[in-house]
């Protein structure tokens, strides 16, 4: 009797320790999203999102020139990665049983376990190297590397989710493999795919390490491909590191403005998965 | 064999995408490779066996980073995984229905903060906090070499609790996968012979065991590699040493606070060979872990091949 307590002394001990762990992960998530938004308001104004950077000792100034480089570098980012992300998502998912897919699935999970920082140093090598020049193409190259193998995986499983009755009514029409994969199965799973992307860009816009030797930092406003350019992350860096309270400030609101970025994006994904698995119970 | 050929070209077509993807993999071994050659040949293997880093003089050895590195994913790890655990046995097991999605939804949030903001946070939350532990702590402990060093906050145990944070989701939500995957008839087993919640789960954690390993290390591989919050908090001094409070280095912090200034050809070039060894230490560890969550997975079912027999009978 008293062994069958004990064993369930222990029991119970157990399940306050999984509940413990969840409240252990959770109150730093807490803090850090507490610390963002009440010192990132206080430097969040019209200023901060039009303004240039003030140089030392002079107050005010803004990041209008960063947002715009984010907006560029992951913009260019998105025009490298999606075309072959998408494609090879969709090589991997029509040939999945070969032995060439297994091949570049491998290849897909292996570039997403690369460390950013050596992806920049990649980048650094490619695109910096033979233009002598940090540009933004370059921090651009960088981030699309990153993108690639997100959204390869991301299609290649949507891709597999689309009912096989579907692709093979496409194919006793007498449509051609490329005909009933474009026009039939690619638009079935289109709004996840559209979802993944959205995810892989506001993941990829809060990265720093492979810019900073590749996009480098600005302190004016640029939208020249081969020039440096400034981002929202790297200034952050190079404000929080710091000595001047002001520039801290302006770090926390820069904080604010990505944090804000990644927390709408996974809510709209998020929003988006639910009304697909919904619209598939129904089908 | 005529009305093939119109497959042919769409196999041709998406496949030199897959090839590039391939190619972009290789390329980054072979380009870190080329850079780094200098650095290979001028040092030889001595780079990972002595501690001078002397840009100046043009003297470079990385065992301070390489040790940094080990030291500061491996006390993570230390910390992360009873957590991680955890809470992939809460959210799977134990927690009501109700709260699973958003308890899923906050840990993968914690995933998707970027580590510049992490750092952030660090710089000025979490290190003047752990300079107040340092301080408070009695003179007795502070002689021992885990504790010795000067109270600065800045130092290994703030990257390390950093890192802990930060690897706690990938761990958790590969560990939840993997769980999921244990057959009920295991858990319904240990019921039905009379085990509590705890030795039902114990089972089922047996079970999965190659799969929780293989997330364990999957979560080593991602802080091996992490910059930013740690170049933020470790300190950024090249030294080997035991104590938690000691500054030290990690490679990838140290390549991104020297790259971008390099003194010259040579600097760079170790730089990027430090690069290509956590190319290559990440490539190891993350290949093994996805090895074992993958034999996990194959012997769990082998029903989850099916997928991939259909779309083949469908082709």
């Amino acid at each position: 009797m008293n062994r069958t307590r004990f064993r369930k002394l222990i029991s119970s001990l157990f399940v306050a320790f999984c509940a413990g762990a969840v409240v252990i992960a959770l109150i730093p998530l807490a803090f850090i999203l507490f610390f963002v938004v009440s010192q990132g308001v206080r430097a969040l104004n019209v200023d901060f999102f039009t303004r240039l950077p003030q140089p030392v000792g002079e107050p005010g100034g803004g990041m209008g020139n960063a947002i715009v480089g984010t907006l560029i570098v992951s913009g260019l980012a998105a025009v490298m990665a999606v075309p072959i992300g998408v494609i090879s998502g969709i090589y991997m998912s029509e040939y999945a049983g070969g032995r060439f897919a297994s091949v570049t699935r491998f290849a897909a999970d292996t570039l997403n376990g690369v460390p950013s920082i050596v992806i920049g140093l990649f980048a650094y090598g490619v695109a910096v190297m033979p233009l002598r020049h940090f540009s933004a193409l370059a921090g651009g190259f960088a981030l699309g590397v990153m993108m690639i193998p997100i959204i390869a995986r991301t299609t290649e499983e949507l891709l597999l989710l689309v009912p096989g009755t579907i692709r093979e009514g496409a194919l006793a029409l007498g449509a051609t493999r490329a005909r009933a994969v474009f026009s039939v199965v690619l638009p079935a799973a289109l709004p996840g795919i559209v979802t993944g992307i959205v995810l892989a860009l506001a993941r990829i816009a809060g990265e720093t390490a492979p810019l900073l030797f590749t996009s480098l930092n600005n302190r004016f406003f640029s939208t020249s491909l081969t020039q440096p350019i400034s981002t929202l992350t790297v200034q952050v860096y190079t404000y929080a590191t710091s000595p001047y309270d002001d520039w801290h400030r302006q770090a926390w609101a820069g904080a604010l403005v990505l944090v804000a970025i990644v927390l709408v994006c996974s809510l709209l994904a998020r929003f988006a998965t639910r009304r697909l698995e919904r619209m598939h119970a129904r089908a | 064999m005529k009305s093939r050929s119109p497959d042919l070209g769409f196999r041709l077509g998406t496949g030199v995408f897959a090839v590039l993807l391939v190619l972009i993999v290789c390329g980054i071994g072979v380009e870190l490779a080329r850079v780094s050659m200098p650095s290979i040949q001028k040092f030889g293997l001595a780079f990972w066996r002595t501690d001078v880093w002397d840009p100046v003089v043009g003297d470079f050895g990385a065992l301070p980073f390489i040790w940094g590195t080990l030291y500061s994913s491996i006390l993570a790890l230390l910390i992360a995984t009873p957590i991680a655990i955890g809470i992939a046995v809460f959210i799977s097991e134990l927690c009501p229905a109700v709260l699973r999605q958003p308890l899923m939804f906050l840990t993968e949030l914690l995933a998707a903060i970027p580590s510049i903001v992490y750092g952030l946070w660090g710089i000025f939350v979490l290190v003047p906090a752990v300079r107040s532990i340092e301080t408070s702590m009695p003179e007795v402990l502070r002689q021992l070499p885990l504790f010795s060093g000067p109270p600065l906050g800045l130092g290994m145990l703030s990257a390390a609790l950093i890192l802990a944070v930060m690897v706690i989701p990938f761990s958790s939500s590969v560990s939840r996968e993997v769980l999921k995957s244990v057959p009920a008839a295991q858990r319904e087993g240990a019921y039905a012979l009379g085990a509590t919640r705890f030795e039902a789960i114990r089972a089922a954690l047996f079970y999965a065991r190659t799969g929780i390993v293989g997330a364990v290390m999957l979560g080593f591989g991602r802080a091996l590699g992490e910059t930013m919050a740690v170049t933020m908090v470790i300190g950024n001094t090249p030294q080997v040493s035991l104590s938690l409070f000691a500054p030290q280095y990690t490679m990838a912090a140290v390549i991104a606070n020297e790259f971008a200034e390099a003194a010259d050809d040579l600097h760079l070039a170790a730089l990027v060979e430090i690069g290509l060894v956590l190319f290559i230490i990440t490539l190891i560890v993350n290949s093994f872990s996805r090895l074992l969550i993958w034999s996990m997975a194959r012997t769990v079912s082998p029903a989850a091949e099916i997928p991939t027999e259909t779309a083949e009978a469908a082709a």
